[in-house]
């Protein structure tokens, strides 16, 4: 149920939210800020006639009417905190002006690379990429095998008319994206981070901690003490490095996230499948080292009447899964419900096309920016601090 | 589908880059940093119970010194105070000696006059007694030198026994 | 016009937990108040359950719109 039915019911979600979001900044207020992202609003503004497309084979074509006029924030934005095969820096002269990146696809025929640019910035499937004795297209950012000949409206796919979706078999497609080249970008941060704190602490043994060290090693100390020794209990030493590269992982990406332009911005942990990636890490952890006791208290709870039991076993074992489940969504919906709070306020100013309304914008994504910055740690903590709870259920010795 | 499908590339990615950081960070960063810290908080532990003992040992110097210090002190006051009895004593047993002494020598002296006195006295009565032996004897050889005078004496004599 | 009505549903579920978590708010305050010395302790719980029930309140939502579909 869940596996076929989830994503849709998300996406239904986001869309809604979306929605619902612009509707009520419009009537509450009205409000821009100089980044990639006006600047790819200003871009998408221009070119919006290509995204109406995009927008109306998600979202049915009456849609698609109403936006073809100008600028349509919620294309925008969806864009925004999608993925994508080149970084779109902002738009030039009406041309888009990405940085692109390597598309790797894993063929029926082998491996197969080449630079997303030979897409020039198509995404509707309209231009063909011919690679390694193949052709593809790319429809939305997904990388499919590109029909012989062209529908109807020019792309090389064949397109269901009432679903939109695609029919053509998909590649796999392993590709440096946007939020790939982010992700390695921030890990790059983070080894250098804490690497050359690990150095410090080499050149300065046992003295009190200077520069960086100073400013990691509480952070460090507190996921440590408060996170990991507080909820998992004496068996805690072994789990503390996964902890620690979960906190920093996360808020290390929460705060590039936040950084409105180029290395930053992208929106990884507001990306299902990064956070997907994490939760499923904590649920196998959690799983691999539940001990006997943390089994006992799943399938045959003690101290209950034994009709009980079978009836909570089932709630328990269903727990086991929505546990990680509600830690994907939470990180999920927390990152990038601030990408699109962030975004839609820069839009104002698109949306009224006056440079009058930029003041109110930029107060409050200035105010918007500053809670992200809390959520950003905060969401770190919590999935940290939620790990560690599971982790501690499934170690901990024979107290309930 | 949108944002809500996790898409198979980052999913491999994500996956792939998670690992090598935390096999990268737990080898060359948590493991020294996580040791350091330790390292650190079990010297400022050790430091921290040194002093302590330091402490409490200087106390207990300290209290022992002053325990030292009192008992001379005691020590001091018993020896003076003894001192000052064994003077006490001895002047007094001077004194009481002294006038023992004195008393005796008075006694002796008073012994003596009274004995010289006695024996003068003794010798006074004597003389005294022979004095007037002899001058009762010149007298009566003066006196009785003739009969008449003998017997008148005689008679006065008697007279006055009858009128005894 | 299911669209409208799931929306409904996930207002609803957001309505439980703002009140859930704006309770639990209030009563950690209340404990700081009252014991200044157990902050940390209060906070750290008070993160965890409010993290529970946000996740309660994301099923709420999730089932709401099992009917979009």
């Amino acid at each position: 149920m869940r596996g076929v039915s989830l994503p849709r019911i998300l996406q239904g979600l986001m869309m809604n939210l979306n929605r619902f979001l612009l509707g009520l900044l419009l009537l509450a207020a009205p409000a821009a800020w100089a980044s990639e992202d006006v600047h790819s609003a200003e871009a998408h503004a221009d070119t919006a006639a290509v995204h109406v497309e995009e927008h109306a084979t998600e979202h049915g074509a009456s849609h698609a009417e109403e936006a073809k006029e100008g600028f349509d924030p919620a294309t925008v934005i969806m864009h925004h905190i999608g993925d994508s095969h080149g970084w779109h820096l902002f738009d030039w002269n009406e041309h888009p002006v990405s940085i692109p990146l390597p598309v790797i696809l894993y063929t029926d025929n082998g491996l197969v690379v080449f630079s997303s640019a030979e897409f020039h910035h198509d995404q509707e499937g309209t231009h063909v990429v011919e690679a390694g004795g193949q052709r593809f297209v790319n429809i939305h950012e997904k990388i499919y095998y590109a029909s012989d000949v062209a529908n109807e409206h020019g792309v090389y796919a064949d397109m269901d008319h009432e679903t939109h979706e695609v029919a053509n078999a998909k590649p796999w497609d392993v590709s440096i994206t946007k939020n790939v080249a982010a992700l390695l970008f921030a890990a790059i941060v983070i080894l250098a981070l804490f690497l050359s704190t690990a150095r410090s602490y080499k050149k300065n043994p046992n003295g009190a901690p200077r520069g960086l060290a100073g400013f990691v090693e509480p952070l460090v100390v507190f996921v440590r003490d408060d996170i990991a020794k507080n909820n998992i209990g004496h068996h805690y030493k072994r789990f503390v490095p996964l902890l620690l590269t979960i906190f920093f992982f996360i808020w290390i990406n929460n705060l590039l996230g936040l950084v409105p332009f180029f290395p930053g911005g992208a929106n990884v942990t507001g990306n299902i499948a990064v956070t997907m990636v994490l939760a499923v890490i904590t649920f196998v952890v959690t799983n691999i080292n539940g001990n006997k006791h943390y089994w006992g208290h799943i399938f045959w709870m003690p101290g209950l009447p034994v009709f009980v039991k079978p009836v909570l076993a089932i709630v328990e074992f269903i727990g086991i899964f929505t546990k990680p489940f509600s830690l994907m969504i939470r990180l999920f919906a927390n990152i990038t419900a601030g990408h699109i709070i962030v975004l839609s306020l820069v839009s104002l100013v698109f949306i009224f096309e006056t440079v009058w309304v930029s003041p109110a914008s930029v107060l409050l994504t200035l105010f918007i920016s500053v809670l992200e910055l809390l959520v950003a740690a905060l969401q770190a903590y919590i999935f940290t601090l939620l790990t560690a709870l599971y982790i501690g259920s499934a170690v901990q010795d024979d107290h309930h | 589908m949108g944002i809500v499908t996790p898409g198979f590339g980052l999913i491999f990615w994500t996956t792939l880059t998670f690992f090598i950081l935390l096999f990268l960070l737990a080898k060359f960063a948590w493991k020294p940093i996580l040791k350091a810290v330790q390292e650190r908080e079990e010297a400022i532990d050790s430091a921290l119970k040194a002093a302590e003992a330091a402490k409490a040992e200087m106390a207990s110097l300290q209290s022992s010194n002053e325990q030292l210090l009192k008992e001379a002190r005691e020590e001091r006051e018993q020896i003076l105070k003894e001192a000052r009895a064994l003077r006490d004593k001895t002047i007094a047993d001077a004194k009481t000696a002294a006038s023992e002494e004195a008393a005796k020598v008075l006694d002796a002296a008073r012994a003596q006059i009274h004995n010289e006195k006695m024996a003068a006295m003794t010798e006074v009565k004597n003389q005294v007694a022979q004095l007037a032996i002899d001058m009762s004897e010149r007298i009566l050889r003066a006196e009785l030198k003739d009969a008449t005078a003998q017997k008148a004496m005689i008679d006065r004599a008697m007279e006055d026994v009858k009128m005894n | 016009m299911t669209g409208s009505i799931t929306a409904l549903g996930a207002g609803l579920a957001v309505i439980g937990v703002g009140i859930g978590i704006g309770l639990i708010g209030s009563r950690a305050m209340e404990a700081i108040a009252r014991q200044p010395e157990a902050a940390g302790k209060i906070q750290t719980n008070m993160i965890i359950a409010a993290a529970l029930i946000e996740g309660a309140g994301l099923f709420g939502i999730v089932v709401a719109l099992l009917g979009n579909n």
